[in-house]
């Protein structure tokens, strides 16, 4: 696996994993996954299974080394200062952006450094309130919301494409609706049309529920939102990682994502916005390296990305960021994806042969590997432990998503989520483990 | 004992099955009685715990709870612990079961003082469920304060 790259190489073309369409192999994942050495892990006297990938991912060692790097040789300010380090240090983050600009499809001006999913969005709200409090002039109308408007979500969203809206409403007037789930967790896509109308203003969704896997059909909601002239905003945190995204493809105005979920480090993410837009929207944090020009009464800001990152940027994080999708590319998502649901399948299936087991979610929804089930007499939090007492690391809880479980009848649930180096053997160490929970716990009839 | 049946020791386990004080009762007439919600927005678990009080006397403990195996049986095992003792002796039995269980596992149950509730020791060394063991007992001792 030539995959070490340190820095951010302009390599593959965008959605270059595309062009494989068949999956990783056993031999494949086994070679990438010397690359991980957390997966090298003991738990106790167990070897690691990791099955939380979707709460966070492992970082391969180039992600690693790429941050190292940087810190050893470019360490400086970006964007401020002439001097040698300092440019090396600018070229480097703005390599990293481009290279995970391309990554998703996006122009490099199109991607905004946040420090993750959740203030991708929030980033999002409040420029809209800011728009709405009169900030930004004419170009910012649309972005104006007020009493009459409407945002509209899904009842899948996690927690983090949620309460930013709710917050939104609050403070403009706008009313928040949303698209319901059915009984088993399906978006009700037969009622979009009629909660996404002419007062729509925006619809912001996730592509892939993090507590089911469940894959939203995104270009259906797109269209809804343009035949009333909605803005739309995609959560890309679950499908980022795990699937080819094309943002233009995919033709949404804005999506977010998290690093440490695609294999880079923590406190880095992005926002994607269509370029226009961007640079139509008032800032939401305000300070350094976002003006031009600043007098004691007022400001002027820098065009996109810029404006929306005022203070000392997350250089080092961005530059791990750009060697993971260096490394994802070079595997290609496609075969990742591929091999994500071949594993999704082999523990669905597995789970649908114990006893006792439900696995929750709809049927007949592609997902990626993401299995998430309910024990019966077994508190998922028990079932945690368990999991862990073999080596099984897995989410247990609410997973952020208090209404979905609310919807599905539960009020926690258990999450087994893969990504590219997880094998078959770690699916079965995990059923195997479930398979025994009731007993341990004298639930079983 | 591997750190599993450490943590779910039978008594435990027998605990979370039996549930004992179930199910929220009604104060006789003339009794003192106070109330707690407890809730750990971290896994969901909660409980709607009452302290019905005779006098000074605890005369019952109820509740109404959902949750894992370990803040189940930690109601449980309160609630038989509880019956029938005066309200400051109730107040120095929770403030020793918080001690072993923000110990780590340093400090010993006593098993004569705590009855099942040392089975709980075991529980000290997994900080993420230590709030799981705790919430009935923080329940109870709000409701006391309720119930003054
Ligand atoms: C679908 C989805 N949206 C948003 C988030 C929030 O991501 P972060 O915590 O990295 O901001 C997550 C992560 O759990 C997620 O799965």
């Amino acid at each position: 696996m030539a995959a070490a790259q340190n820095v951010p190489q302009p390599s593959a073309g965008p959605g270059a994993g595309q062009q494989h369409a068949e999956a990783l192999d056993a031999a494949e994942v086994s070679r990438l996954r010397a690359d991980f050495p957390i997966l090298e892990t003991q738990v106790g006297d167990q070897p690691l299974v990791y099955l939380d990938s979707g709460a966070t991912s492992q970082n391969p060692r180039c992600v690693m080394e790429a941050e190292q790097q940087y810190y050893e040789q470019f360490n400086a300010a970006v964007h401020r200062g002439a001097h040698t380090l300092a440019v090396e240090a600018t070229d480097h983050f703005e390599a990293a952006r481009a290279a995970v600009a391309r990554f998703i499809g996006a122009g490099d001006d199109e991607v905004v450094w946040t420090s993750n999913a959740t203030e991708a969005l929030n980033l999002l709200a409040y420029a809209f309130s800011n728009a709405s409090a009169g900030r930004g002039g004419s170009a910012a109308e649309r972005f104006r919301l007020g009493p009459g408007d409407e945002i509209v979500v899904t009842e899948l969203e996690h927690h983090a494409n949620l309460i930013p809206w709710q917050e939104l409403a609050f403070r403009t007037g706008a009313a928040l609706k949303y698209i319901p789930v059915d009984a088993a967790g399906a978006l009700r896509m037969d009622l979009a049309p009629e909660v996404i109308g002419p007062r729509t203003r925006v619809v912001a969704f996730t592509h892939v529920s993090n507590m089911l896997g469940t894959i939203t059909d995104v270009a259906a909601l797109v269209a809804l939102a343009r035949e009333v002239g909605a803005l739309t905003v995609l959560d890309g945190c679950q499908s980022v990682p795990h699937l080819p995204v094309d943002v233009k493809r995919l033709d949404v105005d804005f999506m977010a994502f998290s690093g440490h979920k695609m294999l880079g480090p923590t406190g880095i993410g992005a926002l994607y916005g269509r370029r226009e837009l961007l640079n139509a929207m008032p800032p939401f944090l305000t300070g350094g390296s976002m003006i031009t020009t600043v007098t004691m009464e007022r400001a002027e800001f820098l065009e996109a990305p810029n404006r929306f990152e005022a203070g000392t940027q997350r250089i080092s994080q961005a530059v791990g960021l750009a060697a993971a999708v260096g490394y994802l590319d070079e595997v290609g998502m496609g075969r990742v994806a591929a091999w994500e649901e071949r594993l999704g399948a082999r523990m669905a299936d597995g789970l649908a042969q114990l006893p006792g087991i439900r696995l929750l979610g709809p049927d007949g929804v592609a997902r990626i590997g993401t299995a998430t089930f309910d024990v019966e007499g077994v508190h998922p939090h028990d079932v945690g432990q368990f999991l862990d007492a073999r080596g099984v690391a897995v989410r247990v809880g609410h997973h952020c998503a208090q209404p979905l479980h609310r919807a599905l009848g539960v009020t926690a649930s258990t999450r087994a989520s893969t990504y590219l180096y997880n094998t078959e053997q770690d699916v079965d160490a995990m059923l195997n483990a479930v398979a025994d929970v009731r007993g341990f716990f004298g639930a079983e009839a | 004992m591997s750190g599993l049946e450490q943590l779910y020791q039978q008594i435990i386990l027998d605990h979370a099955k039996r549930r004992v004080g179930d199910g929220l009762q009604e104060p006789a007439p003339g009794h003192a009685s106070g109330e707690s919600h407890q809730h750990n927005p971290i896994c969901g678990d909660q409980i709607q715990l009452r302290v019905e009080l005779d006098g000074t006397r605890i005369v019952r403990i109820s509740w109404d709870g959902t949750g894992c195996s370990i803040s189940m049986a930690a109601a449980s095992v309160l609630t038989e612990l509880a019956e029938g003792v005066e309200r400051d002796e109730l107040i120095g039995l929770i403030d020793q079961f918080r001690e072993v269980m923000r110990s780590r596992g340093s400090v010993e149950a006593d098993e004569e003082v705590l009855g099942d509730g040392a089975a709980f020791a075991g529980v000290a060394k997994f900080p993420a469920r230590v709030k799981c063991a705790m919430l009935a007992w923080v329940a109870a001792e709000t409701a006391l304060l309720a119930a003054a």
